[in-house]
């Protein structure tokens, strides 16, 4: 810019030239502290997620030894399992299952409190708040002592009223319904302080409008509130589906994937063959497993997060 | 006819409020009962915690309450014949060191995209929301070869490597949006006065967007303090050891359950986050439900 101006002295004005320049240095300079800044980030997301994401691809397509390629073969010797399949049936019942009863029990939970004096709702938050801030392996620890074949606390209850003992943790069929009810407990209050705080960004004029035109509690729910926050609660519902999926804790601790691997999700059978039975590959190749449900997730996810920037501007 | 007139209204009146206390009254029998839902185990926890080995032993006892008095032994136990403080110290320090990390970590690059464009600024924002729903139990296969490789495995310094992945891009996000929600015109301002970018972010951009900075600390705390998937994976010997996957795991001795010091173990683990929640709640929540309700 500065030998431009020097050739053309004449043509063009010395003051505008230099402003012109320093402008265009601090654009730059700007623009690299920006970038300096972000580095760190940059860093952190390219070469502890990004990396690791591409890198297992190939390691899922090595032998065990990690010596040979194999292309697509540990793949399709999962998915000549019967194993694997149960393991993909399982994982999609857990997920499915306990994500529409906490989307149930926070929408019903957020309804209840939101029903409340403006004085105790904190009080009643605070409280019903306390499974998803203990650590989820601890409070699964105090569940699966609930569970305990001998000691269970739920049994001596149960047979106090006469009833036959549940094996609680031994039985396939409700070691699945103990590890989804223990994922519903904890994710549940989640999704009521989210519809809590949609409930609460609802104008309260659409309501008072409703009661004048008479309508009811129920039309006024299905009229105003689900529509106001059908996608605060796509975004809810999506954004658990991922993290319940890709759950671990609470199967690895109470079944760690028995009685008969009935309960193995795809994160706990990846643990097994890749950590615990050695086989880095075949373990990273059942991880995968879980990627196209989280594109697809994200995917969707990300339109409502835009969608919703747009609506507020 | 006027009485009739002036009796019409109170009746509809009475029967509003009486409408109105059925609501609440339904509301507070049905929030009771999730709530005995959800604090039935931790109350469990308690109460196990509180008794004798012989008495959680004992089949015929109410396993409910405490029969034979309370005992604090399960927590001398705890504190003076298991591993328990090791893990204690261990996940302090690597709570400490990532909370640490990814605060500064976070608040330069939010600060950074939500005020000065360069190129590709825009893709990163989203891109950083994108790696946040790449769970750990997709990386964790990955990262053990890689931590293996630098000679990381079983010691808790790799965890201080890994956990920012866990932190680092929900922590961001929060950032952009405090950062981005103050005005434009407090930087021309600042920029007018001669203040540099780093001063204007420790000048203004920190005080005043102090509570998203506090939400996106307790996130990171929490997120450090609970994680379970890295550790089991990647540490095996005592001293190496973290809270959750030591108390879950290690204190369990050849097949004996020591239920009631097992039970003291994790409510002390989980002590330090339920202290946190109870004096800065409604920050944190304010912090995560911003983007819902926001945009």
């Amino acid at each position: 810019m500065v030998d431009i101006a020097r050739q053309y002295p004449g043509q063009l004005a010395k003051p505008a030239i230099r402003s012109h320049a320093g402008l265009r240095r601090l654009v730059r300079r700007r623009s690299t502290i920006g970038f300096l800044m972000c580095l760190p980030l940059l860093v952190i997301v390219a070469g502890l997620i990004i990396y690791p994401a591409l890198y297992s691809i190939y390691l899922a397509m090595l032998n065990k030894a990690q010596t040979r390629f194999v292309g697509l073969g540990n793949f399709s010797y999962l998915l000549s399992r019967d194993t694997f399949w149960m393991v993909i049936e399982q994982s999609a019942i857990f997920a499915l299952s306990a994500v529409f009863f906490k989307a149930l029990i926070g929408l019903v939970t957020a309804h209840l409190v939101n029903n409340l004096p403006s004085k105790g709702q904190r009080k009643w938050r605070g409280m019903l708040l306390v499974p998803w801030v203990i650590p989820l392996a601890l409070s699964t620890l105090g569940w699966w002592w609930l569970f305990d074949p001998t000691h269970s606390a739920f049994n001596w209850i149960i047979k106090g009223f006469g009833g036959a003992e549940i094996p609680w943790l031994s039985d396939p069929y409700w070691a699945r319904l103990s590890v989804i009810l223990v994922n519903v407990w904890y994710g549940a209050p989640f999704f009521l302080i989210m519809y809590l705080a949609a409930l609460k960004s609802v104008p309260e004029q659409l309501y008072e409008a409703a009661a004048i035109d008479g309508a009811n509690a129920w039309q006024r729910f299905v009229h105003i509130t689900l529509p106001m926050m059908r996608n605060i609660i796509a975004i809810t519902v999506l954004f658990s589906l991922i993290v319940t999926f890709a759950n671990f804790d609470i199967v690895q601790i109470m079944t760690a994937g028995g009685p008969r691997n009935m309960t193995h999700v795809f994160a706990t059978y990846a643990f097994l063959l890749g950590i615990r039975s050695g086989d880095l590959p075949l373990g990273a190749a059942v991880s995968l497993f879980m990627f196209p449900i989280l594109a697809v997730s994200a995917v969707f996810i990300l339109r409502g997060v835009r969608k919703r920037a747009r609506e507020i501007g | 006819m006027t009485a009739i007139a002036a009796e019409y209204p109170r009746a509809r009146r009475a029967s509003l409020m009486r409408n109105r206390r059925w609501a609440l009254v339904t509301s507070y029998f049905f929030l009771i009962l999730f709530a005995i839902f959800f604090l039935t185990p931790p109350y469990y926890m308690i109460v196990t915690s509180l008794k004798s080995d012989a008495e959680v032993a004992h089949l015929a006892t109410n396993p409910w309450i405490i029969a034979n008095g309370i005992t604090l032994e399960q927590y001398r136990l705890l504190f003076a014949e298991s591993d328990f403080l090791i893990y204690f110290k261990n996940t302090v320090i690597v709570t400490l060191c990532v909370v640490a990390i990814t605060m500064v970590v976070s608040i330069l690059a939010a600060f950074s995209l939500s005020r000065m464009r360069f190129w590709g600024s825009g893709i990163l924002a989203t891109g950083i929301f994108l790696t946040y729903l790449i769970p750990d139990t997709l990386l964790f296969i990955p990262l053990f070869q890689i931590v293996r490789g630098l000679g990381l495995l079983n010691s808790y310094w790799s965890m201080v490597l890994v956990y920012p992945t866990l932190t680092v891009p929900f922590c961001t996000w929060i950032m952009i949006g405090y950062f981005q929600s103050i005005p434009k015109e407090l930087d021309e301002a600042a920029l007018i006065d001669g203040a540099g970018h780093i001063q204007m972010l420790l000048k203004i951009f920190i005080p005043v967007a102090l509570p998203g900075i506090i939400a996106a600390t307790i996130f990171a705390f929490t997120v450090s303090w609970a994680a379970f998937v890295y550790p089991i994976a990647f540490l095996f010997s005592a001293d190496q050891q973290v809270l959750t996957v030591g108390t879950v795991t290690s204190l369990i001795k050849a097949d004996v359950y020591k239920w009631g010091m097992l039970m003291a173990g994790a409510l002390v683990a989980a002590a330090p986050p339920l202290v946190i929640y109870a004096f800065l709640m409604d920050y944190y929540i304010a912090g995560l439900t911003a983007g819902a309700t926001k945009g």
